[in-house]
């Protein structure tokens, strides 16, 4: 019998009964007394000197309050990097400064050269199309390598070159690798690339900059997934504005992907002009705007190495990653090359060498940071990937070959520095296999081959990790920031309770799923418990939502708060009941002396801590109010096996899916329909990375994808039938080092289905004797039909 | 500036709007239905798919005074009377059609739309409707089943343990 309250309970969302009536408050929802418009004037070359600004003629249109570029912004401090990377010989990264508004030079299409600010938004686009700019147009560095070649133009002219970092890690696993590459009895080897994709969350950015003159207070309504986070790092790195005057709200937010993690120019431009005007200032991202100032996610260019002993053991990974910046260094962006990457590369073998070496680089494109996976799906797609090109070489089972290699026994120390505290891949594998029905295959494939088409079966094993992250461990890596979690739970005087999360909800359903841990610990329904976010002035400082870490992460500081508070209404009932407090249980929402029948309900001991008359004052405070900070003592690793069926037409080089399943290792489930929500959802962006998406630039640097008709999303009917589809979490071990055992599952699905869906394809193309070791992502209909036709 | 006036979930609406005035930003700036949502600049993305004398229409595509007179619908007037939702939007709850829920208002109104013209559709049609619509954060697959639940068709389950 399924559960209707608490842990494991499918609880409907609630939040869903204000976004199915239009009653959500999204940023661009909110409106401020006397508001002005912003619209940006962005620069249309990748690279270029700014020769000439006359706003003059602007600046007397009708409406408009001010026009600001960047001479507005000399001696207010650029967007900062959180994460310093420290490269193979010991030196720091270059990191180039990254104003608000352009100044001298513009580095990519998008990047904002002024800000007009009118009364009504019409007045302010129509303002910014009569600025006078004139840009003397530079050569633009947009392909990596070209970009470190002897010569290259370079998109900072203070920097000796394009090169951010040459990462390597293990240095000194460098040598020993080598030496298993070298005697290995097999090694396989791929180039491939991770292409370039946009999170396009459906909401676009939004930011409402707001003023208090009189108090001195500044007001930020921004998307962000961590509102702290931006509060931290736009008033003491950008503005200069004190924590304790600045308050920063991210409300209802539409989806974020990653992109709405950083801290972008446009926030600060707002919440600087409102000050500077003494007037609320909103600017709303169009579309196309979004396109070219959201941080873009993956772009790396790899070549891996698989080397492997006489009996298919493997012996060593090495991979060289040239890994696309941009031209600024967006918020966490060196780190997803890097920690988020090289730490991947063991995946769930028991490789026991394995160097990653990270070429980071400066282009004239727009930067590039974490997007929906962040370096494990570029570590996952490159191993598995190499993985199945072994097997086809040695003509063995791609799954035998996998199984042989597994990690069985935890806790497991990785040679990339993570070690994995559980997991079961054989019992993933297990799941998989019979979800795929694998062996009712071939039939199908002869099914499909009558109808002349070629079938393939792909599947894919990952491991990820999450629950991001350990403080110190960070700290030593670069991190800026710390990376716990926060929570304060405040009990009313009846009973109820509010929990303020330093996590952060857009489309995860935190205001359900949190309350099922509370209420599964204290015995109160859910509906006595409330969910406060997204606000600094009222939640504790908090790291926010991002890397699969709301529930591992800040659940975890939810239940210590909670435990802070139940601990202390024990002494409350044990005052009460006169009893000791080592005898009190609380079991549905009732506290009970050991072995007796005495009783006290829990809102009569919240009503005891607020009226506290018959009350052990003299050994603690009145009222309920508790919080606690809860710091990760490793990362979480939920991993999983995938697999996908594809049926290619050579006619055409359509490939269609057939079949996809996945079987997912997420620890415990709180919310299972959450759960699988959360995986339905990140598959689809992992079929629309192999099949569709791609963000794309000429060589002079223009961005060709900038709009929904040339950047493919997937529709409903790109994805596969609901008969066709299965996600499974049954399979189930525990994280054994946060209070819940919960992994997290937000990433899952986006890492594990790139690899499956292009295994497949290339199973389908070999299976019609076309010998095929690989093709780009998205394998689109023209590429898969090149491959057949150039490898007939 | 010209003036419209219209009917917007039953109550009559007027306002002033400049001839280049979108029937979405007339409904979430002038009337503050913000419920609506602009998703994209070039009619791609369906988050602002309003009815317009019952049709299907999205509301970036509709100039404000091209509704002159007309019986427009928004997500604001969807629910049941006492406030409780209707069939498709207590489907889209109890599949969970929804996660971030900015392109739900669209999903819903387009739902809406396509049972209308179609009372019991097949999950190609649903899906094949549902082009002009993005979602994001679901893969579609829960909006499917809600869609389907919501015509009266036996879908699965949403998960339990």
């Amino acid at each position: 019998m399924p559960k209707d309250q608490g842990i494991g309970a499918s609880t409907k969302r609630r939040e869903d009964v204000r976004f199915l009536t239009g009653a959500g408050n999204y940023t661009d929802d909110i409106n401020v007394h006397g508001q002005a418009y912003v619209q940006f004037l962005r620069s249309d070359v990748a690279h270029g000197r700014i020769s000439n600004i006359d706003t003059s003629a602007a600046s007397a249109m009708p409406g408009v309050v001010r026009i600001f570029t960047g001479a507005d912004f000399e001696g207010v401090g650029g967007l900062p990097c959180g994460w310093q990377v420290t490269d193979r010989h010991g030196e720091v990264m270059k990191e180039p400064g990254h104003p608000v508004l352009a100044q001298g030079k513009v580095r990519h299409v998008g990047e904002p050269v002024a800000a007009v600010v009118a009364d009504t938004l019409q007045q302010a686009r129509d303002a910014a199309e009569a600025i006078e700019l004139d840009i003397e147009e530079l050569p633009a560095v947009v392909d990596m390598k070209a970009a470190l070649a002897e010569g290259s133009a370079r998109v900072h002219d203070d920097l000796s070159d394009n090169l951010c970092y040459d990462w390597g890690f293990v240095e000194e696993n460098k040598g020993a690798v080598e030496e298993a590459i070298a005697k290995a009895a097999h090694v396989t080897t791929l180039e491939l690339v991770n292409n370039r994709l946009v999170a396009n969350p459906m909401e676009p950015r939004v930011a409402v900059g707001d003023y208090n003159r009189a108090a001195g207070d500044s007001t930020l309504y921004t998307t962000s997934q961590n509102p702290h986070v931006i509060r931290l790092l736009m008033g003491a790195f950008v503005l200069g504005i004190p924590e304790h005057k600045l308050r920063v709200v991210a409300p209802d937010v539409g989806g974020g992907f990653g992109t709405k993690i950083f801290h972008y120019a446009e926030e600060a431009f707002c919440t600087f002009a409102a000050k500077a005007l003494n007037r609320a200032v909103k600017w709303t991202s169009t579309r196309s705007e979004a396109f070219m100032s959201d941080a873009h996610g993956r772009d790396h260019v790899t070549k891996i190495e698989l080397a492997l002993d006489a009996d298919n053991n493997f012996t060593a990974v090495r991979t060289e990653t040239y890994a696309n910046m941009g031209a600024y260094l967006s918020t966490f962006a060196p780190s997803v090359p890097t920690w988020l990457h090289g730490t991947l590369m063991a995946g769930n073998y028991k490789t026991p060498n394995v160097y990653v070496n990270v070429k980071a680089v400066f282009t004239n494109t727009v930067p590039v940071d974490a997007y929906r996976g962040a370096g494990r799906p570029e570590a996952t797609y490159q191993l598995e990937r190499v993985i199945d090109k072994a097997a086809r070489e040695l003509g063995v089972d791609p799954v035998e070959l996998r199984r042989q290699n597994f990690i069985t026994e935890f806790p497991y120390q990785t040679p990339v520095a993570v070690e994995y505290d559980t997991g079961d891949y054989h019992a993933t594998m297990d799941k998989m296999l019979e979800l795929i029905d694998r062996d009712g295959f071939a039939e199908r494939r002869k099914q499909s081959e009558a109808k002349g088409k070629l079938r393939g079966l792909g599947i894919n094993c990952f491991i990820e990790a999450c629950g991001i992250a350990p403080s110190n461990l960070v700290g030593q890596l670069g991190a800026r920031a710390g990376l716990y979690e926060s929570a304060t739970v405040r009990v009313n005087a009846t009973g109820g309770l509010v929990v303020m999360t330093g996590s952060h909800s857009h489309g995860q359903g935190h205001e359900t799923a949190f309350p099922q841990v509370i209420s599964e610990m204290i015995g109160i329904p859910e509906d006595q418990i409330e969910i406060v976010h997204g606000d600094t002035a009222n939640a504790p400082m908090g790291m926010g939502t991002y890397g699969s870490r709301s529930l591992a992460v800040g659940g975890s500081a939810m239940v210590r708060a909670a435990e802070k508070i139940i601990a202390k209404t024990k002494k409350i009932a044990a005052h009460l009941l006169e009893a000791a407090e080592a005898d009190i249980e609380l079991k549905d929402g009732q506290f009970s002396v050991a072995g007796t029948d005495k009783q006290v309900a829990w809102g009569d001991v919240c009503l005891a801590a607020y009226v506290p008359h018959n009350y052990p004052l003299e050994d603690i405070e009145p009222g309920l109010e508790e919080t606690a900070f809860y710091d990760p003592s490793n990362f979480t690793y939920p991993a999983g096996a995938y697999a996908c069926e594809v049926e290619v037409d050579p006619e055409t080089g359509v490939a269609t899916i057939e079949k996809f399943v996945s079987a997912d290792d997420f620890g415990n489930v709180v919310n299972p329909m959450i759960v699988e929500g959360q995986v339905h959802g990140g598959i689809a962006q992992g079929i629309g990375q192999a099949l569709l998406e791609n963000c794309a630039y000429d060589e002079n640097g223009q961005l060709l994808s900038a709009s929904y008709m040339d950047y493919a999303m997937p529709r409903a009917d790109d994805l596969p039938e609901m008969s066709a589809y299965t996600v499974d979490h049954s399979c189930q071990t525990p994280c054994t080092h946060n209070p819940l055992g919960v992994k997290g599952c937000g990433e899952a699905g986006a890492i594990g289905s790139p690899p499956t869906v292009i295994n497949a394809i290339l199973d389908a193309l070999n299976s019609g004797g076309h010998k095929v070791d690989h093709i780009d992502m998205p394998a689109s209909p023209s590429r898969v039909w090149a491959a057949i036709n150039s490898a007939s | 500036m010209t003036k419209v006036s219209m009917t917007v979930n039953g109550k009559s609406v007027s306002g002033d709007v400049a001839g280049n005035t979108l029937l979405v930003e007339f409904l979430r700036s002038d009337l503050r239905l913000t419920g609506t949502h602009v998703g994209c600049d070039t009619s791609q993305c369906g988050a602002c798919v309003v009815h317009v004398n019952g049709e299907a229409v999205k509301a970036c595509t509709m100039f404000a005074a091209e509704a002159e007179g007309a019986e427009v619908a928004t997500i604001e007037g969807q629910a049941n009377a006492d406030g409780s939702l209707n069939t498709i939007q207590q489907a889209f709850q109890d599949y969970h059609g929804l996660q971030c829920g900015f392109c739900t208002p669209g999903m819903v109104m387009s739902a809406a739309a396509l049972l209308k013209d179609n009372p019991k559709p097949t999950e190609a049609e649903v899906r094949s409707y549902l082009q002009g619509n993005i979602c994001r954060c679901t893969g579609y697959h829960n909006i499917v089943r809600a869609i389907l639940a919501a015509s009266g068709q036996e879908v699965p389950a949403v998960a339990a343990e």
